[in-house]
């Protein structure tokens, strides 16, 4: 990376240095702080989970594997697990359909513009630019079992008898945090799926119209296929989010009631923070980072025929 | 193109039209969904700690600035929207003009290993940051930014940098590559090439990656909290996740404090929503 | 095959009024050519036979039947777009057997994959299509594609066959060919079809008869022999023909119609209007001699200066300047055989008899000819 003619002056050097030269000075600060402060800090954590290191107990010795051997053998690294995917499979099939929908009503209602349409647009992008703690307590207010307003309008509608204490509720408290999830990611996932949408020409829908398609297999022999690079785009990075879910759910419910919420970034922080298990909770980072690219790569094995498509 | 295919959409036959209505009542559900629980916020930050524990009444009959006052006048929250305002204004610095350097590197001059610096760019924005926490942390001890808000800041900005170098990349790719020769052929190195042609024009893609950032850091949590240890240095949203609540939580003050803290961001996305969604969506339109 | 007949058909956005109430018949098994500038409408009426539109009011009959407010497929009719408008992501296959795949209404047919199948190979090995199977349309070449939006629009055997600026996409040669293509077509399948286009070329070649719009009003029907030699009025005589006509305004007086330095009779019909709103006298370039000054001076034929020289195969265009008292004015004439003009010669320019078309100045209507 550094240039070859070292041994020129450097106003003479600043004459000859070669674009390929500028590029890697250009380039270099954005490299050192990447290496200093993200990628060194992965490589540490990576060495870290090969230790057991507990430093009130002035424990540091290398153990291998052993970190991702216990891992394996622990039930809460498995609950956890089984949550993460839970919360990360329903939130994210959800936000996909649900998105999608809206996108498509948007796109709809946008085609002509219009001053509503506008505002429909604008307000979209609400609930993405909310900090996801300001969200989480939106919604632990809106959960509140005695003054909250979701118990108020179910009680009033006759769903329920009496309040629900939602968050203290073991089997309710997961799907809590993904209604307050989708609340935030969906109207995201629109906005991306609706770019998509747009950029569908409309005269394939006028020629399948003229050729006799009906609405639905417009939607599925046209639509779907054409937007599959992009639902595909978002699966990826909105699993990779979803698996790695912390400020929702730590301000939430903080992994509780007992580990009914505890996600493996929550179980994690515990580890490293609470009984400051280094090497295990780096252990347990790695996993997550390992579950979180299976994933992924999955995703782009099913569907690469479709990137391949990308007119 | 074909001028009718716009006007087209207009007209419609009585199908069309009780269609149009039905969207029109789902996209009010829709509508309610984004607005109705910030609303609520809104209701809630402004109702007399009276009305917050009853209900009905759902609106309040009269409103009350207490929990704001408490908020701007007696917590710590205005010493955190300062803080947040340094540390994103600082993310936003380093990010873009790191960023754009970087970026120009990848889009216009033959560096090797593009790929790789792509990558592993890349894989910095997947691993989870709850593990780099602890290494971060004794990364900056070493460099003797424990609990500042410069640490903060610069690990805002690498964490965003994936982010702006990805923008800012494909956004110089889309500038016509004989301004960049014709500005070296009149004499100018790359930099000032870049200084001087490139980023002039690529304002607007410079204004979308700052205002990303900005926005990231801004309602960035997990760092936040781990590298700030006391009201000093505190960021906005760590302020509202630590909200002071003796007994009981006081809905109202956490309301207002919430709304305030979004206040900011949510204004610039809201000025700014078009070039944001563009901005997110370009590439991966694109392909 | 059909008869397509319009019945007041209008169509109105806002304030705007795209087409006025117009009303026209389409032979059956006819060859029919809209033509007209950008603008003038055709696009939009082609969408309102496809179905893609509906009309602000006003009649479209099939055969008789009214399908007005008939879906697109209900109406049997087949578009071919401009942008050809094939499924980016179905290889070419896919694309023509699409209409045969997809369910509908009132003309639903069972078909099974091997009937589906022989379609395609028929339609493919009619167009020429049968290496090409198997791609995608971003593989295909312009003339492919275009093939191809054709074979999709052919294979359901339609009853009308529209076309929408078909040639505009391709390159001159390709755009010479295919208009070849299209008649041999249309000349076997006998589908009655309306073809839309802006370039006069085609509609002259093209049409059994042909409409020129201009601004959502039709100006003239007809086959295109009988509206090239009497335009209706100023606005067709302009728009067919290459060079445009020639058209100068000209007062009526005591010696005759004066335009520029040319004297022409005044007709015995002459109506009272024009006489004193005044007359437009249009001459096409073909019935324009340009020859060299000096050699005889005939009857009517005046003294001109080079200014432009267009060469055209075994003739040349030559823009000529007029020498006039009044004010100059230029035409557009053919040159003489064995006259290479040249910019600046002084030449005679004369006007073939009765080649000079008369129009009524206010109104744009053709009333006569000298």
């Amino acid at each position: 990376m550094v240039p070859r003619r070292t041994s020129m002056t450097g106003a003479a050097m600043r004459r000859t240095l070669s674009e390929k030269s500028w590029g890697y000075v250009l380039a270099a600060p954005a490299f050192i702080l990447v290496g200093c402060l993200a990628l060194a800090p992965i490589a540490a954590a990576l060495w870290l989970s090969l230790r057991h290191r507990l430093p009130i107990l002035a424990v540091d010795e290398f153990v291998g594997a052993a970190n991702y051997l216990d891992l394996l053998s622990d039930d809460r690294f498995w609950a956890a697990c089984r949550t993460t995917l839970y919360f990360t499979v329903l939130s994210v099939t959800i936000e996909l359909v649900l998105g999608l929908g809206l996108a498509l009503l948007l796109h709809g209602l946008t085609r002509r513009p219009s001053p509503s349409a506008r505002i429909a647009q604008v307000v979209t992008i609400l609930p993405w630019a909310v900090p996801t703690v300001v969200s989480a307590q939106i919604w632990l207010w809106l959960y509140q079992p005695d003054y909250g307003l979701l118990n108020y309008l179910l009680r009033q509608a006759g769903v329920v008898a009496a309040s629900v204490d939602w968050l203290a509720d073991p089997d309710w408290a997961i799907h809590a945090a993904i209604a307050m999830d989708v609340w935030k990611t969906t109207p995201f996932a629109a906005l991306l799926l609706l770019a998509g949408l747009k950029a569908v020409p409309e005269d394939l829908y006028d020629a399948a119209r003229i050729d006799g398609a009906g609405w639905w297999e417009r939607f599925r022999m046209i639509t779907l296929p054409l937007l599959m690079p992009i639902i595909l785009i978002t699966l990826v990075f909105r699993t990779m989010d979803a698996v790695r879910v912390f400020d929702a759910v730590y301000v939430l419910t903080g992994g509780g009631p007992g580990n009914a919420t505890e996600t493996l970034s929550i179980y994690a922080y515990k580890t490293l923070f609470q009984s400051l298990q280094f090497g295990y909770g780096s252990a347990l980072a790695t996993a997550m980072f390992v579950i979180a690219a299976a994933l992924s790569t999955m995703y782009l094995l099913l569907l690469r025929r479709h990137l391949r498509e990308v007119p | 193109m074909i001028r009718p295919t716009e006007e087209r959409r207009e007209a419609g036959s009585y199908s069309d039209f009780r269609a149009t209505g039905l969207r029109w009542v789902l996209l009010a559900v829709v509508m309610l969904f984004c607005i109705g629980p910030l609303f609520w916020q809104a209701v809630t930050s402004v109702k007399p700690d009276a009305d917050l524990v009853r209900l009905p009444p759902i609106l309040p009959a009269e409103i009350t600035a207490t929990h704001y006052e408490r908020v701007l006048l007696g917590s710590p929250l205005v010493q955190a929207l300062a803080n947040s305002v340094v540390v994103a204004a600082g993310a936003t610095v380093v990010s873009i003009v790191v960023g754009s350097f970087c970026a120009f590197a990848l889009a216009r001059l033959p560096i090797a290993g593009k790929s790789i610096i792509l990558g592993l760019i890349l894989v910095t924005s997947m691993f989870p940051p709850i593990a780099v926490i602890s290494p971060l942390y004794l990364v900056m001890r070493e460099l003797g930014l424990r609990d500042t808000l410069m640490a903060l800041s610069l690990t805002h900005a690498v964490y965003a940098l994936p982010l702006a170098v990805w923008l800012l990349t494909s956004f110089i790719r889309q500038l016509p590559s004989e301004l960049y020769y014709a500005a070296r052929v009149d004499g100018c190195t790359p930099l000032r090439a870049l200084l001087t042609v490139i980023l002039p024009l690529a304002r607007p893609g410079l204004a979308v990656a700052a205002l990303l950032v900005f926005i990231f850091s801004w309602n960035e949590f997990m760092f936040a909290l781990t590298l700030t240890a006391s009201d000093a240095t505190r960021t906005a949203p760590v302020a509202v996740a630590l909200f002071p609540g003796l007994y009981e939580i006081p809905w109202g003050d956490l309301a207002a404090a919430s709304l305030v803290v979004t206040l900011p961001v949510a204004g610039l996305a809201l000025v700014f929503h078009r070039h944001i969604v563009a901005g997110l969506t370009a590439g991966s339109v694109k392909g | 095959m059909a008869e397509v007949c319009l019945k007041g058909l209008e169509k109105r956005i806002g304030h705007t009024t795209i087409l006025h109430p117009l009303d026209l018949t389409v032979r059956d098994g006819e060859f029919f050519v809209l033509v007209g500038p950008s603008g003038c409408g055709k696009s939009t009426l082609l969408h309102l036979l496809a179905g893609l539109d509906r009309p602000t009011s006003g009649r479209i009959l099939f055969d008789g039947a009214d399908v007005t407010e008939l879906e697109p497929r209900e109406r049997d009719a087949a578009l071919v777009f401009q942008t050809y408008a094939l499924y980016p992501h179905m290889t070419v296959r896919d694309n023509l057997s699409f209409p045969l795949r997809v369910a509908s209404g009132a003309q639903r047919v069972d078909r099974k994959g091997k009937d589906i199948e022989n379609e395609v190979q028929r339609v493919a090995g009619f167009l020429g299509l049968k290496s090409l199977l198997d791609r995608r349309p971003r593989e295909l070449s312009g003339g492919q594609r275009q093939r191809v939006a054709l074979g999709r629009a052919l294979i359901r055997k339609p009853r009308l066959f529209l076309l929408d600026e078909p040639l505009s996409n391709l390159d001159a040669q390709l755009r010479s060919s295919m208009r070849t293509e299209l008649r041999q077509l249309h000349e076997e399948l006998k589908i009655t079809t309306i073809y839309v286009t802006h370039d006069q070329t085609e509609a002259m070649t093209l049409g059994d008869r042909l409409a020129t719009l201009d601004q959502g009003r039709i100006h003239q029907v007809g086959r295109p022999h009988d509206v090239y030699a009497a335009p209706a009025n100023v606005f067709v005589a302009g728009f067919l023909g290459y060079p445009p006509m020639n058209l100068l305004q000209a007062r009526v007086g005591s010696e005759g119609i004066a335009a520029g330095p040319f004297q022409f009779t005044v007709p015995s019909d002459l109506p009272e209007s024009v006489r004193q709103q005044g007359v437009t006298v249009g001459v096409r370039p073909e019935d324009v001699m340009v020859g060299i000054s000096a050699d005889r001076h005939e009857d009517g034929a005046v003294s001109g200066v080079v200014r432009l020289v267009e060469p055209a195969g075994p003739t040349c265009w030559v823009t000529c300047d007029l020498l006039d008292r009044l004010a100059r004015v230029t035409v557009v004439g053919a040159s003489a055989s064995g006259y290479s003009p040249k910019i600046g010669d002084a030449v005679t320019v004369s006007v073939r008899r009765p080649a000079v078309h008369l129009f009524d100045s206010s109104t744009g209507q053709r009333f006569g000819s000298v």
